[in-house]
């Protein structure tokens, strides 16, 4: 039994040691977000918050990050939340229409398109970034949230599974409705939706957070700072052989950039562990 | 498949396909092949003239040192953060398996850096390892190393390499933490009783039970390291110093943008979407074998 007992404490020890690794460095932007300038620039930095929280915040929110950046912060919080809802709504919206064709419908060419979907599972945007960028030239979707957007929401991986839970769905089901008179329209909506419900909610987490931390794409497809989203703004904010830079404005900026996603995904622990376990396999 | 239930409509379901369609044909299908075009061609930086050239271009991209050199610096970088995020992330799933109080609390805490961007999780581990004021850039002066990763290469990549796998731990981690989950305890309970102690369970029972998930892992943290630390390396380095830290992706993006040869850049793109689709389809492989026999 002793053996076993120094075992856990063992295992509690390392798990806090994992912890500490995996936490610091948010926490320590967070300690560096609440000190003036002077104190992040003659390290080593405290490990406990600083008094400057209030007027840190107030001074980046309200004015700072738009003097370097000339872009506001509100600004790039509402762009990177536009991003990040529209891309995880949009991707869910046209994977499940697509998904919901292919399993409950039989129609010529069903497999050809479900394959030219499935293929795209290989063409991630970082392998076809020239080509894309011209053809946003072409169709002027430069400094656009459907530039930013449009190219993202299409996937393959919401479709299969979408597809791979509608093939679970009893046959019975489906014959059940349409004996009671349910169109296609009616069976989506009063029984398909509702039985989705857990897979959009972890599908949900997972595109957010896709959206929201996406950086090659808005970084080619955004020139002017009003389009920018916070991470490609926080980039730009920052030099390290600029001794003008400033440091306490950049940490609440990128405070502000990592602080809806860990939201997100601690509140919807539940749906996005389940979610993203399941929906790899 | 099992012939099912489904509803006599024409015209409906390719309305229902057409909004995926078209997104995947404008930008999936129309821009990959104009890359493999592109490839075949060479153009100068003004997009006036273009001719054909068939495979040159590369042939060019394949015998030059600067490829080459990202190729290696590729290599190097995934494989560094591959299996060091992978063992991290096994080591505290099997210690999270042996706890019972606080098992949720360290979970939540452990998947923190799955919300953060790549790009941000670099700009985290320049600000606390920077040679300027990073506070922790400190101890390691005090034991005679001059740090600098901004000048030197090698501690360059390392920065990365600790970037890219701090951020990958936590999806490992789940990953993990559900593998060993599904593993039967009667396995388990049969080999203790047997006198087994834990260590040895641990390589004859745990280890070969968690192949799939591992061999999964390895294969989407291969393509994790190829093309989501876009952003951790043009944040951290951007590719230098000198080259040493430009990996294939990167090349591609400064080929196509920065020094604008753009039959290079489409020839590089072309044998990256290889590389993806030959990674795809083992993938593919492992999972069709998975359903055939378990």
């Amino acid at each position: 039994m002793t053996s076993s007992i120094t075992n856990r404490i063992v295992a509690h020890a390392l798990l806090i040691l994992g912890i500490v690794i995996v936490a610091f460095p948010i926490y320590y932007v967070f300690v560096a977000s609440t000190h003036s300038l002077k104190e992040i620039l003659t390290p080593p930095l405290p490990l406990i918050p600083g008094s400057q929280f209030l007027h840190n915040y107030y001074e980046a929110i309200f004015g700072g990050v738009q003097k370097i950046g000339g872009v506001s912060a509100a600004r790039l919080l509402y762009n990177t939340t536009v991003v990040g809802l529209c891309v995880a709504v949009g991707k869910i919206a046209i994977s499940i229409l697509s998904a919901y064709a292919i399993v409950f419908f039989r129609f010529p060419f069903r497999m050809t398109f479900f394959w030219m979907i499935f293929i795209t599972l290989m063409l991630p945007v970082e392998v076809r970034i020239l080509p894309t960028y011209k053809v946003m030239v072409q169709l002027h979707l430069i400094d656009t949230f459907g530039g930013l957007i449009l190219p993202l929401i299409a996937s393959a991986t919401a479709t299969l599974l979408f597809r791979q839970f509608f093939m679970t769905i009893p046959a019975e089901l489906v014959e059940a409705a349409r004996v009671d008179g349910a169109g296609p329209w009616r069976f989506f909506f009063d029984i398909l939706l509702p039985l989705s419900k857990t897979n959009i909610a972890a599908l949900f987490v997972i595109l957010f957070i896709y959206g929201w931390t996406q950086y090659l794409w808005p970084l080619l497809v955004t020139n002017s700072n009003d389009m920018n989203t916070i991470i490609i703004g926080l980039k730009k904010m920052i030099s390290f052989a600029d001794a003008d830079t400033q440091w306490h404005l950049v940490m609440v900026t990128c405070i502000l950039a990592i602080l809806p996603p860990i939201l997100v995904v601690v509140l919807m622990q539940r749906w996005f562990v389940k979610g993203l376990v399941e929906s790899e396999k | 498949m099992t012939p099912r239930a489904t509803f006599p409509h024409k015209i409906l379901p390719y309305l229902l396909v057409a909004p995926q369609l078209a997104i995947t044909l404008v930008f999936f299908y129309w821009p990959a092949s104009q890359a493999v075009k592109q490839s075949l061609f060479r153009e100068d930086p003004f997009g006036l003239h273009s001719k054909f050239v068939g495979l040159a271009n590369f042939k060019h991209v394949l015998s030059q040192p600067n490829y080459i050199n990202s190729l290696e610096v590729t290599v190097i970088f995934s494989v560094f953060t591959a299996v060091i995020s992978m063992a991290v992330a096994l080591l505290l799933a099997v210690m999270a398996e042996k706890v019972i109080f606080g098992r949720a609390f360290y979970r939540t805490l452990m998947i923190w850096p799955y919300a953060v961007a790549p790009a941000i999780a670099g700009m985290l581990w320049l600000f606390m390892f920077n040679p300027y004021f990073g506070t922790l850039a400190l101890p390691l002066r005090w034991t005679g190393i001059s740090w600098d990763p901004l000048l030197n290469s090698g501690q360059a990549m390392v920065l990365l390499i600790a970037a890219a796998s701090w951020k990958q731990v936590s999806y490992n981690f789940l990953f993990f933490v559900a593998g060993l989950q599904s593993i039967p305890k009667s396995l388990l309970e049969a080999s203790a009783i047997d006198g087994a102690g834990e260590t040895r369970r641990f390589w004859t029972i745990t280890f070969p039970l968690l192949a799939p998930t591992s061999f999964f892992l390895l294969v989407v943290n291969t393509v994790y390291a190829l093309f989501d630390t876009f952003g951790i390396i043009d944040a951290v380095t951007g590719g230098g110093p000198g080259r040493a830290t430009e990996t294939l992706v990167y090349k591609v993006y400064k080929d196509g943008f920065v020094n604008l040869i753009l039959g290079d850049s489409a020839a590089e793109s072309v044998i990256l979407m290889a590389i993806v689709i030959a990674l795809t389809a083992i993938q593919f492989r492992y999972i069709e074998r998975k359903v055939h026999y378990g």
